[in-house]
């Protein structure tokens, strides 16, 4: 995009004033280079979002944002219900609460490299990944219910998953206000053995190496030392999130019109927070929400299992574990106020500051974990929310380097197999049902992952903590 | 590598098009039909260059008030088929009234180790979708596809 086109409040803060049927501002942070390199979508969406009833303050884009559908990747907005505020599913997305979460191991890179081979291999046999991949477990209709209400704690009581892990997942790992019998029996079915299962895409399950610290004080707080080794998850709701996701995008396109609400785009489809519909798909967008959490909480399990084969004392502690495509209702001072909104993150990661009372004891004077996923070859972030990030975007940070290049031109430029091998000359271990998947996934496809965190800080969202490097991935 | 089929005669085809973070699927026939046909080809594409062999036939039916809306509904029933039968489609046929669509996909169980799945779609998106009648008369159908 060309800078000229918004107002440069500082270095990586840039406005798009209000025009047309927009009701408040856009505002994208990013450095220029990041803006440069965005796709002209990301202004016209961020535009579109800035449009819809009932927004406050304005329509933000994260520094990784890019082209999505309807929403930018990227996007943030919060809604007032009492002001005829909307909720969106396209706004969150298709992958309900995609997320991810780091666990500690308690090693060291010395410890994986002897048996860093068959320790791939193994992860590769035991996490199903991939289309065609079968999960071990078979949800019926009473199970379904039960995890659809329960979450990461429906985990951890069917023994997948250990009680000490709720408290470091969002919601304390059950999101309140699930209605199970709110979603179709077609989004069930598509569940149905489905858990445990990683997916494929851009989901991964990488064991990463600290490669540097930026802040040490949160660095412990965290359990974070140099060449410690984590295990990072990347993963959503499955085919349940999806099949919700895709039924009530189509239902709100009516309600949307039906409402009076002029879309500049179907894919914003929507319906105001305080109708049946809207309340109907928050029940449902959150038993979504408890898929995943609840998916996550297994695959953490799975990892356990292998690590404990190769190193018996070795118990896996969960840092945090992040959702990055939601709508939660939360308290936010809006001018000095305590509103109740609606915010949208698709593609963002909340970064609550130091302080906030739902962060565990050990990490509240901190702020929350921020988990950054960047591409095989690159590595990763840990950033931690900062006390700005609620008045600069609604407390949200990025959540990704964001795509630099599409799929299909990734596929032109690179061959599967050679990145797996230049990787492997550097130490990174790729594990794929897909030579192919490789290539869309090619870490010159992403932006890079350094710039992205690097604005962030410098906006005020979060800060950064350590930089992870992979040592094994595992890509669905 | 193929991105991209036409058939003989030219008048029908399907091709991938591009998107920051996702895929964009496009059909093309000499009617609506044939370029909801065309287009299913390009999403088994997103997943699979390999052979799909059409071993077994399902039956879909979907409905929707305009035809770019049943162009999503077809694809997101290929897509819920594809997901809840593990299976992969490589023949489709197509009957639309008004606003009804009767199809029929013919394929196979995925096999991992033959088709090397690259992605699973999510969903059919509303993002870039067309479905119109060009000036030769052919249909196109195109929409982005959340990988």
């Amino acid at each position: 995009m060309d800078p000229a086109r918004f107002t440069r409040v500082d270095a990586t803060t840039w406005r798009i004033e209000p025009r047309g049927a927009m009701r408040v501002p856009a505002i994208i942070y990013a450095d220029e280079d990041l803006i440069r390199g965005m796709d002209d979508k990301v202004f016209e969406q961020a535009v579109n979002v800035a449009t819809l009833p009932g927004i406050v303050a304005a329509s933000y884009a994260m520094p990784d944002a890019h082209w999505g559908y309807g929403f930018p990747i990227g996007g943030v907005a919060a809604f007032d219900p009492d002001q005829g505020g909307i909720v969106s599913a396209g706004g969150v997305g298709f992958d309900i609460s995609c997320g991810v979460r780091t666990m500690l191991t308690g090693l060291t890179v010395a410890d994986i490299l002897p048996v860093q081979t068959s320790l791939a291999d193994s992860l590769f046999r035991q996490i199903p990944a991939g289309v065609g991949s079968k999960g071990a477990i078979t949800l019926d209709a009473t199970e379904m219910n039960a995890m659809l209400s329960g979450g990461a704690r429906w985990s951890v009581e069917r023994g997948w998953g250990e009680a000490r892990d709720l408290g470091r997942i969002e919601e304390g790992g059950m999101m309140a206000g699930a209605k199970p019998e709110l979603v179709s029996d077609r989004a069930k079915e598509r569940q149905r053995r489905e858990m445990g299962t990683l997916g494929s895409g851009n989901h991964y399950l990488e064991v990463q190496a600290v490669a540097e610290i930026f802040d040490a004080s949160a660095a412990q707080a965290f359990g974070l030392a140099q060449d410690h080794v984590v295990v990072t998850i990347h993963c959503g709701s499955r085919g349940l999130g999806h099949q919700i996701g895709t039924e009530f995008l189509k239902e709100m396109v009516v309600t949307a019109e039906a409402s009076g609400i002029e879309l500049p785009d179907r894919e914003l489809a929507c319906a105001p927070i305080n109708s049946e519909v809207g309340q109907r798909y928050l029940g449902a967008m959150r038993a979504g929400i408890n898929c995943a959490l609840a998916n996550r909480e297994i695959l953490g399990h799975y990892a356990r299992r292998v690590f404990a084969h190769f190193f018996p004392n070795c118990d896996l502690h969960l840092l945090f574990d992040v959702s990055h495509n939601t709508c939660k209702a939360e308290k936010h001072a809006v001018a000095g106020k305590q509103r109740e909104l609606f915010v949208h993150r698709k593609g963002a990661t909340r970064a609550f500051g130091p302080g906030h009372e739902s962060l565990p004891e050990a990490l509240r004077p901190f702020g929350q974990p921020v988990l950054i996923g960047g591409s095989m070859g690159t590595g990763s972030y840990i950033l931690v929310g900062e006390a700005t990030s609620e008045e600069k975007a609604f407390s949200s940070a990025c959540h990704g380097a964001g795509r630099a290049l599409s799929r299909h031109a990734a596929l032109k430029r690179w061959s599967g197999r050679k990145i797996v091998d230049d990787l492997a000359s550097q130490g990174i271990l790729i594990r794929s049902p897909s030579t192919r998947g490789i290539a869309e996934e090619a870490p010159g496809a992403y932006k890079d992952v350094g710039a992205v965190v690097a604005a962030a800080e410098h906006a005020g969202l979060a800060r950064r903590v350590a930089r992870l490097r992979p040592l094994i991935c595992i890509k669905g | 590598m193929n991105h991209s089929a036409v058939a003989p005669q030219n008048k029908a085809g399907w091709a991938h098009f591009p998107h920051d973070a996702d895929v964009g699927v496009q059909g093309w026939g000499a009617t609506v039909a044939e370029a909801f046909e065309q287009a299913a080809h390009a999403l088994t594409a997103v997943i699979t260059h390999a052979e799909v062999r059409p071993q077994v036939a399902v039956e879909v039916k979907c409905e929707a008030s305009d035809i770019e809306l049943l162009f999503v509904e077809w694809l997101n029933a290929i897509i819920y088929e594809m997901a809840v039968r593990s299976m992969l489609f490589g023949r489709f046929a197509v009957r639309i009234d008004g606003g009804r669509l009767d199809g029929t996909l013919w394929g196979e169980p995925v096999d991992v180790a033959r088709h090397a799945p690259a992605c699973e779609p999510k969903g059919a998106t509303y993002t870039a979708l067309k479905v119109s009648k060009n000036v030769d008369g052919t249909w196109s159908a195109a929409c982005i596809v959340d990988v």
